[in-house]
């Protein structure tokens, strides 16, 4: 499957990007009986999907853009029946939960600062409620009885959960090699023209060709989406992650810097550097996630830290995702945004379909189009 | 005993590992007048081969053979040439601008260094036979260490299995020692012969020569040798027997102890993570720094000396200590006045010669590195090679996409026992060369600290704000 | 599976699940559960698979333990101290210990 692409390769839709987003649209566009290639990169690719913290995650989101709220809490409510869908096919488990998550605080500043956010964003016009609450140190340590004094209280919400991002990655490679669907590792997409009613997408080993493109590369997207007619204006940042060796569970909840996987380690994170360097490490981030985790977590003091790593996320300009479809180059779509994870589902099962029918759903999607940056320029 | 707050905040030359490499590079540059810490995680120094020169309770100094006890001297001198030496000191992180993090008694350090050189030598290759992870069996290597350091030596149903001269060394002390091994099962392929041979004038002049045949004839002369070219494992809860089999059929022996073993490799952990470029040496089958003539890696100011640059043995490691501390001396004092490198290269050279012979002859044969079925390739994270292998069939084309998808490699060894298995498995199962699959991307700590060790570290106000929002 | 070869040196008295042991001066954690013929020291957090030291170079971090309480410690680069108190580690290390 992974073979040498042949000139002149043809399928009905070339997604463009092999990490979480450009997965999990193709395994939608297979359920939708579409014939799909997934063009990626190599093994040394600049992959979020290998570097994220696996939160599906609803508080917080939406703060300047009401509709992504919304769109997020469908993805959260997709999720189970998603995850149900891919144990049946790998019979493989993903180990999504949706317990509830905290935002924990360790002063009263910053506690304020979390009510605020909270309610800047429940006064914007047109939010779904999602029922995030701030809840004292008690009400927290009810609930997560191994926080430290230092936790002072902090934000719960009941929809937040999270997810085996690796095993979920895995997942749907799986069920895509299951399926047939052809998966090019290092095939870099240098460019896409559009001739005779088709595209043609050359790569470092080779063209390919398809009816349908969707960009689902990542910050790469910035360079890809022009040469269809789009735009997809990104700002990447660095983010580093400390994790722990295997432990017995602790943690019930996650918390939006801190959670405990199914296979005992503990993730901790949530650090942003304008460094787009992802081999590079600053020590002192890691410390201060360290540093806060022990004051959160006192009982993890002498836990052994395994590995650190940096990734570079994805993340649009403003934050929001973009999907837009061309109208220079109709069949060609952008599926980008930074929460891989979290909209998976939606991805899978709502991007996916409105590609295979050729036209985005403009009553769900019409706010995250990037039309939004040029309105933006021009007010 | 020197404590983590005792250090300086910086050296001039900061030496990580003890063996022969560093201890030589640490004499020289710390007479050379350069401010020189060596650190090392072992209780003494002296390294794998040199393990507890300074300790051995083993007195009869034919057991361990003189070799062992030339590391005496490299101790006394780095012990006196003002060099701050640091045992029970594990280097956990050393980045591209050398800021080397290092842990001593649960406390952990950042420190800055003008030079580095990286000495932490070899490991033992993985040798994932089905069973390997059964209590009661070992490697060879640690048998040895146990054999130098605390003067525990094997006995009753032993049997040693694999190639190289550790294993005949490691025989022939045993048995000076009054040790019992009941069988050597040599894993050495026929043909490797064929590559080897060409290589044989060399290495007749080398000093190994001489030494490996007395080696061998004292061993035979005592054990039985099977050549085999399948060894299992087998035992529930432990090694109970070891099945082995060749073109002459099966057979099978009870143990207690199996002790396996197929050859060292540079143990790359550190430089990987600092940034150092690696390529494989398909004579040696590993990966290896790429260095310049000074063992400078692609790293300015990172060195790797010793057999991290590449396996040539103890004596060579030495050599290579001190013409990586030579440069080291002359980029941070122009003026010091060092020894003349030419003579250093000419024994060097000595040394190396019939490295070829030694290499191709002990090679390890596929079946041994590259393994099928339920064997486990990661004993960390109990990954098989059948799933690595299947795996890399749907399409996963290298160690870090297979790391995200298996775990291999994200347990506490950070893929040091099956980084070479997974290139390897990959590489086969792609018809690719493991140079085009590469290796883990390795990132610090490459030991383990504490949570409390990374907190106490120093934050600066931008990298706090990078975390509190 | 190993003797010493000096039986004699001064001995510390170490204690492996609460049973004494006597090591030597000189012994790492590691190397004196091997002396005093200990099979295994650690059971897997994957499987529950029983582990011994498999390198005792630091490499394998198969014989992991706890020590004086606490967790996932390399016996074979501590060295043994009077009354040491060495825990096999069962699956997953406990947090807080």
């Amino acid at each position: 499957m992974a073979a040498e692409t042949r000139d002149g390769d043809e399928f009905d839709v070339a997604v463009v990007g092999g990490g979480l987003v450009g997965v999990a649209t193709a395994w939608g566009l297979s359920r939708e009986g579409c014939r799909v290639v997934i063009l990626d990169e190599g093994d040394r690719a600049v992959r979020a999907s290998r570097g994220n913290f696996a939160l599906v995650w609803v508080q917080s989101k939406g703060l300047g853009l009401a509709p992504y709220a919304g769109w997020t809490i469908r993805s959260s409510n997709a999720w189970r029946g998603f995850s149900d869908l891919l144990k049946q096919e790998t019979g493989l488990d993903v180990a999504f939960q949706r317990p509830g998550g905290f935002h924990l605080c360790l002063s009263e500043k910053e506690l304020e600062a979390r009510a605020n956010v909270l309610k800047r964003l429940h006064n914007q016009p047109g939010i779904v409620d999602y029922k995030t609450e701030i809840l004292t140190h008690d009400q927290v340590k009810a609930m997560l009885p191994d926080i430290g004094p230092e936790v002072v209280g902090g934000s719960f919400c009941p929809l937040d959960g999270h997810v085996n991002s690796l095993r979920l990655f895995r997942t749907l490679h799986a069920a895509l090699n299951a399926r047939g669907v052809v998966y090019r590792p290092s095939h870099r997409v240098e460019s896409i023209t559009r001739e005779g009613g088709e595209f043609r997408l050359t790569t470092t080993r080779g063209e390919v060709r398809a009816a349908k493109v969707a960009l689902a590369a990542g910050n790469a997207n910035m360079r890809l989406a022009p040469m269809v007619g789009l735009d997809c204006p990104m700002k990447p940042e660095r983010g580093q992650i400390v994790v722990t060796e295997r432990l017995r569970p602790f943690l019930n909840h996650p918390v939006v810097t801190l959670r405990q996987t199914d296979e005992g380690t503990v993730m901790i994170g949530d650090s942003k550097e304008e460094s787009v360097d992802p081999t590079g490490l600053t020590i002192g981030v890691s410390a201060t996630e360290a540093e806060r985790a022990v004051r959160q977590f006192p009982l993890l003091a002498n836990v052994n830290v395994v590995r650190t790593w940096s990734a570079i996320r994805v993340m649009t300009q403003d934050g929001f995702p973009i999907y837009d479809e061309s109208q220079s180059h109709p069949g060609a779509f952008t599926v980008c945004c930074h929460s891989g994870v979290t909209l998976a589902a939606n991805h899978a099962l709502t991007i996916a379909p409105m590609i295979a029918r050729g036209a985005l759903d403009a009553s769900l999607v019409a706010p995250f189009s990037a039309r939004r940056f040029h309105v933006q320029a021009a007010g | 005993m020197t404590a983590a707050a005792d250090l300086a905040s910086s050296y001039e030359l900061v030496v990580i590992g003890g063996g022969p490499a560093g201890l030589a590079a640490a004499s020289l540059a710390a007479r050379a007048g350069v401010s020189t810490a060596l650190f090392d995680e072992n209780p003494g120094v002296g390294g794998q081969i040199y393990r507890a020169i300074t300790s051995t309770p083993v007195k009869d100094r034919a057991v361990l053979g003189e070799d062992y006890w030339d590391g005496a001297a490299l101790a006394d001198e780095a012990k006196a040439s003002g060099a701050l030496i640091v045992n029970g000191a594990t280097v956990w992180s050393l980045d591209r601008q050398r800021l080397v993090g290092v842990s001593i008694g649960g406390k952990a350090r950042v420190i800055e260094a003008g030079r580095v050189i990286i000495a932490t030598g070899s490991q033992e290759r993985p040798f994932p036979i089905p069973g390997w992870t059964l209590p009661g069996v070992m490697t060879v290597g640690a048998a040895q260490t146990v054999l130098k350091a605390q003067g525990l030596v094997v006995c009753e149903r032993t049997v040693l299995a694999g190639s190289g001269p550790l294993l005949w060394l490691l025989a022939a002390q045993t048995l000076r020692a009054g040790g019992k091994i009941d069988a050597i099962l040599d894993t050495t392929p026929r043909r490797n012969w064929l590559q080897a041979a060409v290589h044989l004038p060399d290495f007749a002049l080398s000093p190994y020569f001489a030494k490996g045949l007395a080696l061998l004839r004292e061993v035979r002369a005592r054990v039985p040798v099977h050549r085999v070219d399948r060894i299992e494992a087998v035992g529930a809860d432990r090694v109970r027997e070891v099945v082995f089999s060749s073109a002459g059929g099966t057979r099978r022996l009870p143990v207690d102890l199996l002790l396996l073993h197929q050859g060292v490799v540079p143990n790359v952990n550190l430089a990987n993570a600092a940034g150092v470029t690696h390529v494989w040496n398909d004579r040696q089958l590993c990966f290896v720094p790429v260095l310049d003539a000074d063992f400078g890696s692609s790293v300015p100011g990172i060195a790797v000396a010793g057999d991290g640059a590449g396996i040539a043995g103890g004596t060579a490691a030495a050599e290579r200590g001190r013409i990586a501390a030579i440069a080291a001396v002359r980029a941070l004092k122009p003026d010091a006045v060092v020894p003349d490198t030419q003579a250093i290269r000419q024994r060097l050279q000595r040394e190396e010669m019939g490295r070829a012979f030694l290499d191709w002859l002990n090679r390890p044969a596929d079946g041994f590195r590259m393994p099928e079925g339920e064997t486990i390739a990661c004993r960390c994270e109990e990954v098989t090679a059948q799933q690595v292998r299947e795996t890399a069939r749907m399409g996963c084309e290298g160690p870090n996409q297979m790391k995200a998808f298996l775990r291999c490699g994200m347990g506490p060894c950070q893929g040091r026992l099956c980084g070479l298995t997974v290139t390897e498995l990959i590489a086969e199962e792609r018809k690719a060369t493991p140079d085009e699959v590469g290796y883990y991307r390795l990132r610090p700590p490459v030991k383990p600290i504490t949570l409390a060790e990374l907190a106490s570290l120093p934050i600066s106000e931008a990298e706090r704000k990078a975390v509190e929002r | 599976m190993f003797k010493r070869l000096a039986e004699k040196g001064p001995a510390i008295a170490i204690t492996v699940d609460g049973k004494t042991v006597n090591a030597h001066a000189g012994d790492t954690v590691a190397a004196a559960l091997l002396a005093a013929g200990i099979d295994h020291c650690r059971t897997t957090p994957v499987t529950g698979a029983p582990r011994a030291p498999y390198c005792l170079m630091g490499v394998c971090f198969d014989c992991l333990v706890t020590v004086d309480g606490v967790g996932s410690r390399q016996g074979c680069l501590i060295p043994v101290r009077e009354g040491m108190k060495v825990e096999t580690q069962l699956g997953r290390r406990e947090a807080g210990r």
